[in-house]
């Protein structure tokens, strides 16, 4: 294959990382066009997205970079993901004195990194990808510098991340070791049938450190931190897009390498699994800060994607897909709600800031109660329809008892959602508050309506699109 | 004695292992954790090579390369974070980083 047919199958990284040096440049030269940048790094995830949908299927560079169904399903949600970012986050910044062209940029930075761990077919490029995203979101999260809170989450999120690369990597080495490549096609002809313990052991690491990418119990230690320490416009970016990159790479791994090992990782998956929404749904019931509180949701969510991938099917990956997209939109609609609220030009993110917030703004606490019903899962909301799929997926590749645990604690973590609909709506209201942004509101009212009546018709499309993207894995 | 790729292995898992440790039980100064940080990436730079010659095979010494390159952007990332950090709290201490708890 010549170099010009290879690159075909990366023209959406490429269109990424020329748009962004080309931008940073821009930036550099005229740092007052901010918004220009802004609209500009826009277009260019836009691009990028039609050029994922419109790839041609195949494998290139030595089998480094994959590009499948699964691939482009992720990457135009995640390049969406990351265009819907840019609007919500950038005029959020300026209106706290913080106009730079920097943040429009790293979202691209971090698009390309999450598109490469989408599509890595190589040890090599999901390790490049894993820190090309990560690096973007550390300096993210410390993105508001005067913000003694902030700087201290990119903070804690960059010691906990560095050291989640770190493991991620020493089980890479290993797999390298005992394979002898670190192609995942020939990873899965050495783990085929019996895996030897030396590529066990380089499996778990690896897993251990995308387990802390994805913030499955118990490497979470570090999301309630760096949610309610992080800018909340940047908050609704990586509780969505990097969720869903770093889980299509968790079933890369998987399906296309350890095949033959699935008793094994089944089993890890699952505890993994259990622990989150076990995690997710108790340590939430105690928190005031709602940031924090959705960062144990988002745990508690992650346990459910996981328990997907854990029954090792074709119909668990599409669960686990529908599942993430599904859940990718009930997210940045809430933040996008808390970045709309403010009372005398303070954030609200406690539970009792929300007091009678029906009254103030019935829009938004229309929105919030809707998000929030959707990840407790009630029906019709989209999140019943996700735990649909994922239970059962799980339950016709015979986890009967996960799924129980796993209804459980979905039943537990009911009580703080509905606690917060308590609160929005009957209780006292806690003043007056400030006019939300035009931007904010409209991501979180579209996202609402998308949450309630739109996600009865998204899924006629939604779901055929998934499966197409579960079956480019080689599971039954 | 012929050292051969279970001594490399060994102290490149003793050396990983030193690493996490100093992340976690280290109680003074963010920079050691950066130390930490490098020092098990490097572990498994030693192991990538150890392999590659072992096996015979170029790829593990070209992923140590991407591993350094990666390394230097990290290192860089953070010490970038560290001073915003240090700008607004005037300390670097480990036990200083504990605004947000529960």
């Amino acid at each position: 294959m010549t170099i010009s047919t290879q690159l075909a199958y990366a023209y959406p990284e490429l269109i990424l990382a020329v748009g962004a040096l080309a931008l940073l440049v821009i930036g550099a030269f005229m740092p007052k066009q901010t918004s220009l940048v802004g609209g500009a790094s826009v277009l260019v995830l836009l691009a990028a997205a039609v050029a994922s949908a419109t790839q041609p299927f195949g494998v290139a560079f030595s089998g480094a970079l994959v590009s499948d169904a699964a691939a482009t399903f992720s990457k135009v949600a995640i390049y969406i993901a990351s265009a819907v970012a840019i609007p919500l986050g950038q005029p959020w910044f300026e209106r706290r004195g913080v106009k730079n062209f920097e943040f429009p940029v790293l979202i691209l930075l971090a698009a390309l990194g999450m598109g490469m761990m989408a599509s890595s077919g190589d040890l090599i490029s999901l390790y490049v990808g894993v820190e090309l995203h990560s690096l973007a979101l550390y300096v993210l999260a410390a993105m508001h510098r005067e913000n003694a809170k902030a700087s201290e989450a990119g903070l804690k999120y960059f010691v906990l991340g560095a050291l989640s690369s770190g493991l991620l990597l020493y089980g890479a080495s290993l797999i390298y070791g005992f394979a002898g490549s670190t192609v995942f096609s020939e990873i899965a002809v050495a783990a085929g049938g019996q895996a030897n313990t030396g590529l066990l052991f380089g499996l778990i690491f690896l897993i251990c450190g995308l387990g802390f990418k994805v913030s499955a119990a118990p490497f979470h230690m570090w999301t309630p931190d760096v949610y309610e320490g992080a800018p909340t416009p940047v908050v609704a970016f990586f509780a969505a897009a990097p969720k869903l990159a770093a889980m299509v790479l968790f079933a890369r791994v998987l399906a296309d390498g350890f095949a033959g090992a699935a008793g094994q990782w089944q089993q890890v998956l699952v505890a993994l699994a259990l622990l989150s929404v076990a995690v997710g749904a108790f340590a939430g019931l105690v928190q005031k800060n709602l940031k924090r509180l959705w960062a144990y949701s988002s745990i508690a969510n992650i346990g459910y994607a996981l328990l997907g991938l854990a029954s090792g099917t074709s119909e668990g990956v599409q669960a686990m897909l529908v599942f993430m997209i599904l859940y990718m939109i009930d997210v940045t609609g809430f933040f996008a709600c808390l970045a709309a609220l403010s009372r005398g030009g303070r954030p609200m993110e406690t539970m009792d800031d929300m007091a009678g917030l029906i009254k103030e703004r019935p829009g938004i606490a229309l929105a919030m109660t809707v998000f929030s019903l959707s990840a407790l899962g009630l029906p019709p909301f989209s999140g019943f329809f996700a735990k649909i799929f994922v239970f059962k997926a799980a339950l016709d590749a015979g986890l009967w008892g996960p799924a129980v645990i796993g209804l459980v604690g979905s039943v537990v973590a009911a009580f703080y959602y509905l606690k917060l609909i308590k609160v929005m709506w009957f209780d006292g209201s806690a003043g007056a508050t400030d006019k939300p942004p035009v931007e904010a509101k409209t991501i979180a009212i579209a996202t609402a309506l998308f949450a309630f009546p739109v996600v009865i018709v998204a899924l006629t499309w939604l779901n055929p699109l998934a499966e197409r993207a579960a079956h480019a894995f080689g599971l039954a | 004695m012929i050292i051969g790729l279970a001594h490399y292995l060994a102290v490149a898992a003793i050396l990983f292992t030193i690493g996490v440790f100093g992340i976690f039980v280290n109680r003074k100064n963010i920079i050691v954790i950066l130390m930490s940080v490098e020092l098990m990436l490097l572990a498994v730079n030693i192991n990538l090579v150890a392999f590659s010659v072992y096996l015979g095979n170029l790829t593990g010494q070209i992923f140590a390369m991407f591993v350094l390159t990666v390394a230097a952007a990290e290192a860089a990332v953070g010490l970038a974070i560290l001073v915003t950090f240090f700008r607004n709290r005037g300390d670097i201490a480990v036990d200083d980083a504990s605004m947000m708890k529960g």
